[in-house]
């Protein structure tokens, strides 16, 4: 809505905010650290001989669908409150990218 | 103009509209160039119906046809549809929500001015070698062997004007979702607010596409790419597929402003709160989904197989099912409605019947083996325009009627109004309806003559006729315009006497700042609730103040101009040495202007306290 209006006693909000803050570089370093060691198995996945491409394919998708989750939600503060439009709309987008894909890959075939 | 402004010159007017970024005006040039640009369609339009009078016609010849038949199309979807719907947006919904303006007015004068360069930049192709001629589905096996230049000016000004539509959809959608008065929630949007703001989200999600099919279609056809020839290991379908996952959407992107428009006014004259809204909310969202998921109707005679054609079939006729509730919600407004038949009301009733044939065709055409018979013959034309005539057109003629006092603070006269209403509604039945028989009959769509004893004389001479009195019409209508400009009285902020949204309660046209204090709403058809407890103006949310306005500004006509600039540089960089560096300046001034509007600091100005006074004084009490 337009009017946020800002109520701000700073005495009671600082000590509050800041462990707020502390709370979020935890969650932050935690997903980066995973983000990392994710990306590494992937790289693993695609190196290793052993995989075929049936496997490490689908395998390195999730691994990027569980990324992207991690960036939405840690980075850009998509659980925070005020973001439930901006989350519809990219739920949105992809569930029609999706289906849009989808039914190309089952019914159309180009 | 704003009850602050003084008697200007003519060259300070123009400035004043080079520059603005003020909603209001916007919606004018936009309402300006969309009319411009239908008059052009309709003038192609004109010369299709002379040539196809009578058979073996050598009116035009065949080449020239098809270029005609393109621009008429193409004119019509993306140059006057599209804006005008744009005019009506810009015009009231901002007020309709009770803001001040769109959340990005920069944004929004781009946005006109990218489509206003795009269109014309798309018209210059026929003095410059050649209209495009491919259809305004520009199918790639077609538009790659197009021979001249037509083709490029069709991919480079519809991606320029697309970026504009773009640009304009994401700044409704943010102004709807963060600049409505306190107390208007969702549900307590007027129907075309909603409507504005769905059509948004289809903007958002169908451009895209048209875009990469653009992208594609320019490297095929200027810089040696191979997307969609199948010799060198392209795929023609593709753009087929790209350009109707954009066109379906663009269908509903037309359609349901339109609906939105038909709701406000049936509401209005009906002297009724709209029968039932949420089910009207519902239906709205409901098909601006399904219409995502539906692309490949277009296509059943392409040889996807049996499985694809029957769910896109049964996807399509899905749709049916919310526009009926909407129907039948309309047709419940009216009941038991005192009603008043207003020109604008006129175009409501009778959009009714109109669209419902339009729909029973459109499912008709959606039983895909059925298709097989309907695909490329008149059948589609006559469903076509049903739909977007009956639909659009009408709901376009029926907001400028209704909405003009608003916009230009004049009524336009209504005998006139219902002069062009029935000359309009007689000639678009006369053209069309015959058109569904001629195509059963066998009449291919897109032929530029056929032969005598087909059966098809009598049939092609009626619509003929028909169009002329459309174009009869449309001159009452110029005549209406330049009457009521002329002579025609001012009116006060309610001209229909019966207004149930904010924009009534503001004065006409609306000052500048829309309202000297954001009102607080509290209720759907909030102005309507405060007439019925005898109150003469809004509740105010806020206390009388200063008022934050934004500058005007020339960039974002430079902006534009550089795109156009760059385009006509790179299509001719293949056969010109002039093509490639022009369109490199081009892209400077683009860029250039860009980057001033990123390191110039522009806070705006205010509008103190007392002079909002003094304007509301002189104005809004009226
Ligand atoms: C009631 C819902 C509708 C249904 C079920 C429907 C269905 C269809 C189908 C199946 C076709 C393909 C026919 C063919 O090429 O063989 C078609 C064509 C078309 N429809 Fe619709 N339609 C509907 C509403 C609309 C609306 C609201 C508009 C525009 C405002 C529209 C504009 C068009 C256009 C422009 C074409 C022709 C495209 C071309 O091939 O050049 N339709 N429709
Ligand atoms: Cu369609």
């Amino acid at each position: 809505m337009a009017n946020h209006t800002h109520v701000q006693n700073p005495k009671v909000d600082v000590q509050y905010r800041r462990k707020k803050n502390a709370e979020e570089m935890k969650h932050q370093i935690v997903s980066f650290t995973l983000m990392i060691f994710l990306t590494l198995i992937a790289f693993f996945a695609v190196g290793y001989e052993g995989f075929s491409a049936w496997f490490s394919v689908p395998f390195i998708l999730l691994l990027a669908v569980v990324q992207v989750i991690f960036q939405l939600y840690y980075f850009m503060h998509m659980s925070h409150k005020g973001h439930e439009l901006p989350a519809l709309f990219l739920y949105g987008g992809v569930v029609v990218a999706f289906v849009t894909i989808w039914a190309f890959l089952t019914v159309v075939w180009i | 103009m704003s009850t602050l402004a003084r008697k200007k010159g003519v060259g300070a007017v123009i400035w004043d509209y080079l520059t603005t970024v003020d909603h209001k005006k916007i919606a004018i040039l936009y309402l300006i160039a969309g009319g411009i640009f239908f008059l052009l369609g309709g003038l192609e339009a004109m010369i299709i119906r002379i040539q196809l009078a009578v058979p073996n016609n050598d009116f035009i010849s065949a080449g020239f046809y098809n270029e005609v038949l393109t621009m008429h199309g193409t004119t019509m979807i993306f140059l006057a549809a599209m804006p005008l719907v744009f005019a009506m947006m810009n015009a009231v919904v901002p007020i309709q929500i009770g803001a001040r303006d769109v959340a990005f007015p920069f944004l929004n004068a781009l946005g006109f001015w990218l489509f206003f360069f795009g269109g014309v930049f798309l018209n210059l192709s026929w003095f410059l070698g050649g209209a495009p001629d491919a259809g305004w589905t520009s199918y790639a096996s077609l538009s790659l062997a197009s021979p001249t230049h037509g083709i490029d000016f069709y991919v480079l000004g519809l991606q320029i004007s697309g970026f504009g539509t773009l640009i304009g959809g994401i700044n409704f959608l943010v102004t709807i979702i963060n600049m409505r008065a306190p107390g208007m929630t969702y549900m307590r949007m007027p129907m075309f607010t909603w409507a504005t703001f769905v059509t948004s989200a289809l903007i958002l999600f169908a451009f895209p596409p048209l875009t990469v099919g653009l992208i594609f279609m320019m490297m095929d056809r200027l810089f040696g790419g191979n997307f969609f020839d199948p010799a060198l290991g392209g795929n023609t379908i593709i753009w087929e597929h790209l350009f109707w996952i954009f066109g379906h959407p663009e269908v509903y992107i037309l359609v349901l402003p339109a609906f939105g428009i038909f709701s406000e006014i049936f509401a209005t004259f009906s002297r009724k709160r709209l029968f039932g809204y949420s089910s009207m909310v519902f239906a709205t969202v409901l098909i601006g989904f399904l219409g995502f998921m539906v692309w490949a109707h277009h296509m059943f005679t392409v040889g996807m197989g049996p499985i694809a054609n029957a769910i896109f079939a049964v996807a399509t006729m899905a749709i049916a099912v919310p526009t009926g509730i909407k129907i039948f919600n309309w047709l419940f407004t009216m009941w038991g409605g005192s009603i008043r038949f207003t020109t604008p009301m006129m175009y409501a009733v009778a959009f009714i019947p109109s669209f419902v044939i339009g729909g029973v065709t459109g499912v008709m055409n959606a039983t895909a083996a059925a298709d097989y018979q309907y695909h490329d013959s008149y059948f589609v034309v006559a469903h076509f325009h049903y739909v977007i005539v009956g639909g659009v057109v009408f709901a376009l003629l029926a907001g400028a009627h209704y909405w003009w006092p608003k916009m230009f603070g004049k009524m336009l006269d209504e005998k006139l109004g219902k002069v062009t209403f029935w000359l309009f509604f007689i000639g678009f039945h006369l053209t069309f309806f015959i058109q569904h028989f001629l195509g059963l009959m066998g009449m291919p769509r897109r032929v530029f003559t056929f032969l005598p004893g087909q059966g098809f004389e009598t049939g092609n001479m009626i619509s003929t006729i028909g169009a002329f009195f459309m174009a009869a019409g449309t001159i009452v209508l110029l005549a209406n315009v330049v009457i009521t400009t002329v002579k025609g009285k001012r009116v006060g902020n309610d001209p229909w006497e019966d207004g149930r949204t904010l924009e009534w309660a503001v004065s006409s046209p609306a000052p500048e700042y829309n309202f000297a204090q954001t009102p607080l709403v509290r209720g759907l058809d909030a102005y309507w609730i405060e007439k019925m407890e005898g109150k003469k103006g809004l509740t105010p949310a806020e206390p009388l103040g200063d008022i934050h306005m934004p500058n005007p500004s020339i960039l974002p006509f430079v902006i534009s101009l550089g795109l156009f600039v760059a385009a006509f540089g790179f299509l001719f960089h293949n056969d010109h040495a002039w093509g490639t560096p022009v369109g490199v300046v081009g892209l400077l001034i683009t860029l250039g202007a860009m980057f001033f509007r990123s390191i110039i600091d522009d806070h705006g100005f205010h509008i103190h306290k007392e002079e909002v006074m003094e304007a509301e004084k002189k104005g809004a009490g009226a």
